[in-house]
């Protein structure tokens, strides 16, 4: 098998994530499906602060840091200045989910045409592996030491079920874990680049991503977890796929 | 050009499309909501992007967003709302993003209520939330200024890669006054070579961020004090109402300025020499048109309709503390033309 890295990353400059983190390789399957489409001269993207903020070392793309929490109304106010651009916003789980989940659910319910790409590793990371909206009913983390306990922290957020009820466009759970699933993710990425480009609405592709760091686990462990723990949870799959249905 | 009889609000509305304003993101609340209402049929019109936001922190976000991409964007507010988008408005000045928002006063803090006020000097012309910034603040006093400084908002903002506020209150957005509009321009967004676009094989990646990272962590501090220094050099603008001679000097903007010059004109009638500085920019402050007053001046009267006197400290200043200042407000309610009198002749007695 040969492994070519994709155009659009770029080498020069150096993201500094952890040994083990799924962020780079989120960054790959972006550059490769922009790549496989021939759209890399069409994106722009949004990234949260954080750890997700080194994308911009990553990718060669023109891209906009957002206020934490604020990237996906950042990204919509950019495709509606810019049509013809690719839009994607690039936050974490505790960015589109809790802080900034209200302009999660109204990109949702405007349908807004953009695809947002949520890196969801459970925790928030880089401020040291606090409990976030995606942490696991007993999960250990810095801010829930003797496990989350839904009765004091509540319960985790499923956006599939939260985001089941809008007309959004696609809705889709990918992980990082293995070579497999890493395609898979490649495909939904695709498959939402295209839906923007047909003007179909609002994307989101939520990633499950190993955190070995805050998780307190080797590398193999930490994908290990996404398979037997993280993904039982959060089951992978397409949740909305209006095939497009044109807006 | 005939005049038209509008709004404040509305004028306001109308001349940023004139500018060239195509996106515009916010969210309803007293005594804005006219601009949102307008702006909902009128960006239609003209092919423009009109949102009505989750919330005021959607609003200054898809502002950002549009700005960066290099559209002329605007978002307006009233005092609770205003406290929301700071954050947005310090990621917009730390980001070196152009952008417009008009913040139509209301009185009080907390909900405080939706009569007319100027109850957010102190936000305004600080910088309203954290790090170290301000920006360029503009008030008008009339509905022909909701419309100029609306349409010039722009070209400031663009000038110096800032956010520019337009601060008037409920009164002036509430108002109709006859107005003579400006001409429509169309904007570019390809016009700056900063603005987010789709990076084109061979170009150099473009980011908004914190611009430190592109200048240099080292040279960021000087970088910015000259862009605040040339700003109070340039900037700063002002009326004055008849300081030649003018034994006390009221200052006073927006609203209170209108009332005010009232009062300047009955007094004199009387023959008491009462002059005024308006602050037409309320940062930067006007400081040089104190520093042009004559020696005959002895003492300021600052009025502003909140409770506190937020802009008293700024006439110190700006008179080098060297003068009596006091302060007449008014809460609820309109400055009283009676009531300026009155104190000016307290004052003359006392100085």
């Amino acid at each position: 098998m040969e492994f070519k890295i994709p155009h659009d990353i770029d080498m020069t400059q150096q993201a500094s994530w952890c040994p083990g983190c799924g962020h780079g390789i989120i960054c790959h399957a972006i550059a490769q499906a922009a790549e496989e489409l021939g759209v890399s001269d069409r994106i722009v993207t949004v990234d949260d602060v954080a750890c997700g903020q080194f994308a911009q070392y990553a990718l060669k793309y023109n891209s906009i840091m957002g206020a934490h929490g604020r990237v996906v109304a950042t990204a919509a106010g950019v495709k509606r200045a810019r049509p013809d651009a690719l839009v994607i916003s690039h936050p974490g789980d505790g960015s589109a989910y809790s802080i900034g989940i209200e302009s999660t659910l109204y990109c949702a319910l405007r349908n807004e045409n953009i695809l947002t790409i949520v890196v969801n590793n459970s925790v928030f990371g880089m401020t040291g592996g606090q409990m976030s909206p995606t942490s696991l009913v007993g999960m250990k983390t810095a801010t829930s030491p003797f496990g989350r306990d839904p009765k004091k922290n509540g319960t985790p957020v499923d956006i599939t079920k939260l985001l089941a009820g809008t007309e959004m466009a696609y809705l889709a759970r990918c992980a990082v874990n293995t070579p497999a699933n890493v395609e898979k993710t490649k495909n939904a990425i695709k498959k939402a680049l295209t839906k923007q480009m047909n003007g179909e609405g609002f994307c989101l592709v939520e990633v499950l991503s190993p955190c070995p760091t805050n998780w307190g686990m080797t590398p193999e462990q930490a994908c290990e977890y996404v398979k037997t723990t993280q993904s039982v949870a959060f089951p992978l799959g397409e949740y909305i796929d209006r095939e497009g249905e044109a807006k | 050009m005939a005049k038209e009889l509008l709004k404040g609000n509305q004028a306001f509305a109308e001349a940023c499309l004139r500018a060239g304003c195509r996106f515009f993101s916010g969210y309803p609340i007293t005594p804005q909501s006219d601009i949102l209402e307008y702006l909902c049929w009128r960006m239609d019109e003209v092919g423009g992007q009109c949102v009505q936001t989750e919330s005021e922190l959607a609003g200054i976000n898809m502002v950002f967003g549009a700005a960066a991409a290099g559209a002329r964007a605007l978002t307006t507010t009233s005092g609770p709302g205003f406290s929301l988008k700071q954050e947005g408005i310090s990621y917009l000045c730390a980001s070196d993003v152009p952008a417009v928002i008009a913040d139509v006063m209301r009185i009080g803090a907390g909900l405080g209520d939706i009569f007319m006020g100027q109850g957010d000097y102190w936000q305004l012309t600080r910088g309203g939330g954290h790090g170290d910034y301000r920006t360029i603040v503009l008030a008008p006093a009339s509905c022909q200024e909701m419309a100029d400084f609306g349409y010039m908002a722009f070209d400031l903002a663009e000038k110096y890669r800032h956010p520019v506020i337009v601060a008037s209150d409920a009164n002036i957005g509430q108002m109709m006054e006859g107005v003579e509009l400006p001409e429509m321009k169309e904007h570019d967004p390809d016009t700056f070579d900063w603005a987010i676009r789709p990076r084109q094989e061979g170009e150099k990646q473009r980011v908004i961020w914190n611009r430190f990272w592109d200048i240099g962590e080292k040279e960021y501090p000087d970088y910015l004090r000259a862009k605040y220094a040339q700003m109070e050099e340039e900037e700063q603008r002002w009326e004055e109402v008849m300081t030649d001679d003018a034994e006390i000097v009221i200052v006073a903007y927006g609203i209170s300025s209108r009332v005010a010059k009232s009062a300047i004109i009955r007094a004199r009638e009387e023959g008491i020499k009462l002059g005024m500085i308006r602050p037409v920019t309320l940062w930067p402050y006007p400081k040089k048109a104190f520093e042009k007053l004559g020696p005959q001046v002895k003492a300021f009267l600052d009025i502003e309709m909140n409770i506190l006197g937020q802009m008293t400290d700024d006439v110190v200043l700006a008179s080098g503390n060297k003068l009596p200042v006091e302060f007449y407000g008014e809460y609820w309610s309109v400055i009283d033309e009676n009531k300026i009198i009155e104190r000016v002749k307290e004052m003359l007695k006392k100085y």
